[in-house]
């Protein structure tokens, strides 16, 4: 029974290597739930929100690498919002005030809840997550990382280092559906991010499948049908659009919503986010 | 499962004051220890899961929910609590603009609320109305529907930009 402090990530590997049960602690907005209805079980917890190294972020060229300890608050504000509007745009939408000052970019992809709201616009951005050990590091692309509901791919003894992000130059979006507009898990959501200069559009969903998942199809078909140099889509292909997403989806039944109006939701979310994006052609 | 297990003895500084917390569960929320330990009963305990913000209080300087921190992992840390918001028996501006606008109901929320108003009021003088919900939006209050609240905050702001000037 113990309960340590990592001051470095040098030092978290070693105490991850000692004794790969002990559990990490960063933000605690999960973690906490789980202990105080007494879900989880713990014997050994690392704490990793001192770690100065996983609190930092920085751009460059390309892309921003951001510490997994960053939090929502500081992604959903400042320079970061203006380089990742779309994971700004979900930071802002996660929990309140309150918890979006703890919360961190690595727990939410840890945690791997099919509601994580910064895995759709990870997962559309195509970013890398770095990941670490004792004996050595790797990266893993997000659907890598997250494999089901609320499971990951990482070895016991490895912790999530950081999270390289493409910065891209072009709008986008990211939308959900829930009872309020704050302190809400989504019922539905829907990240959509362009990149201009490679005629790229991403689109993923959020709590329609056991993972956040890509909506491959209804990204295919709707970057053949826009006008790049105007930036419009004809108004034609929006309903066959709507559908592909809605196909793409996998929802359940659940104490959330049902699956039928989790089906009917994504969909109006990828023709809003869609029509916020680009123009209807005249 | 068993969770009855024993941790080691730590320190915790609530409003400028050291506390040696000893012969507790490594599990224990600060929010728990600040109640039932420290007898510091002004923070509150609804769900225990973040939602409703009545256990608001300061970690070093950042506005939390205490049933979410350790409070093993509090340890070098300031705490402030709604016991630090008056100063003895001198209400703060936000306490006053709250009885003055008739911001109370049952009074469960209250608490943290004064400590989210008063961290949020520190970074942002001037709101406007849709910051103010913002900014309160992570605190339920099942009384009084938030109208007088969001008047408490701009009587505030008022008072505090004539005192400044």
């Amino acid at each position: 029974m113990d309960f340590l402090i990592a001051s470095s990530t040098e030092d978290l590997c070693e105490l991850l290597a000692e004794d790969s049960t002990r559990q990490l602690l960063a933000g605690g907005t999960d973690f906490m739930v789980e202990v105080n209805f007494r879900h989880r079980d713990i014997s050994g917890v690392i704490a990793i929100d001192r770690i100065e190294e996983l609190k930092q972020w920085r751009h460059d060229g390309d892309s921003v690498l951001i510490g997994s300890c960053v939090t929502y608050r500081e992604i959903e504000r400042g320079p970061l919002s203006t380089l990742i509007p779309a994971l700004a745009q979900s930071a802002r939408t996660i929990g309140s005030p309150q918890i979006r000052n703890a919360g961190t970019i690595g727990g939410n992809l840890a945690t791997a809840s099919p509601a994580g709201d910064m895995i759709p616009v990870l997962l559309a951005l195509g970013a890398l997550v770095n990941i670490r050990s004792k004996s050595g590091v790797r990266q893993l692309q997000v659907d890598e990382l997250i494999t089901g509901v609320k499971t990951n791919s990482l070895h016991e003894d490895e912790f999530i280092e950081s999270v390289r992000v493409p910065v891209l130059r072009g709008p986008q979006e990211f939308l959900k559906v829930g009872p309020r507009n704050a302190m809400v898990i989504s019922v539905t959501s829907l990240a959509m991010v362009t990149d201009i200069d490679r005629e790229y559009i991403g689109i993923a969903l959020g709590s329609v499948s056991a993972s956040p998942c890509r909506s491959s199809e209804a990204e295919h078909f709707i970057s053949e049908n826009i006008d790049w140099n105007n930036m419009t889509v004809p108004s034609g292909v929006i309903e066959n659009f709507e559908r592909l997403v809605r196909e793409s989806a996998n929802p359940i039944d659940d104490h959330r919503s049902s699956s039928a109006y989790r089906t009917h939701t994504i969909g109006v979310l990828g023709r809003r986010a869609l029509l916020r994006i680009f123009r209807l052609e005249n | 499962m068993d969770i009855a297990q024993e941790f080691n003895q730590y320190e915790l500084t609530v409003n400028d004051s050291r506390y040696v917390i000893s012969g507790s569960w490594l599990g224990e929320s600060l929010l728990y220890v600040l109640r039932e330990r420290l007898g510091l009963y002004g923070s509150k305990n609804a769900c225990e899961q973040g939602e409703c913000g009545s256990c608001s209080v300061m970690m070093d300087d950042v506005l939390v929910c205490s049933c979410l921190v350790l409070a093993a992992n509090a340890e070098g840390r300031e705490i402030k609590t709604i016991e630090s918001v008056a100063d003895g028996n001198e209400l703060s501006d936000v306490q006053e603009a709250f009885i003055d606008t008739g911001a109370i109901q049952c009074g469960f929320c209250t608490p943290g609320l004064l400590v989210t108003i008063h961290d949020f009021l520190d970074s942002n003088p001037e709101p406007e109305e849709s910051e103010i919900k913002e900014a309160i939006s992570g605190n339920l209050c099942r009384c009084t529907g938030y109208g007088r609240i969001v008047e408490a905050v701009q009587l505030v702001s008022i008072r505090r930009s004539r005192r400044d000037t």
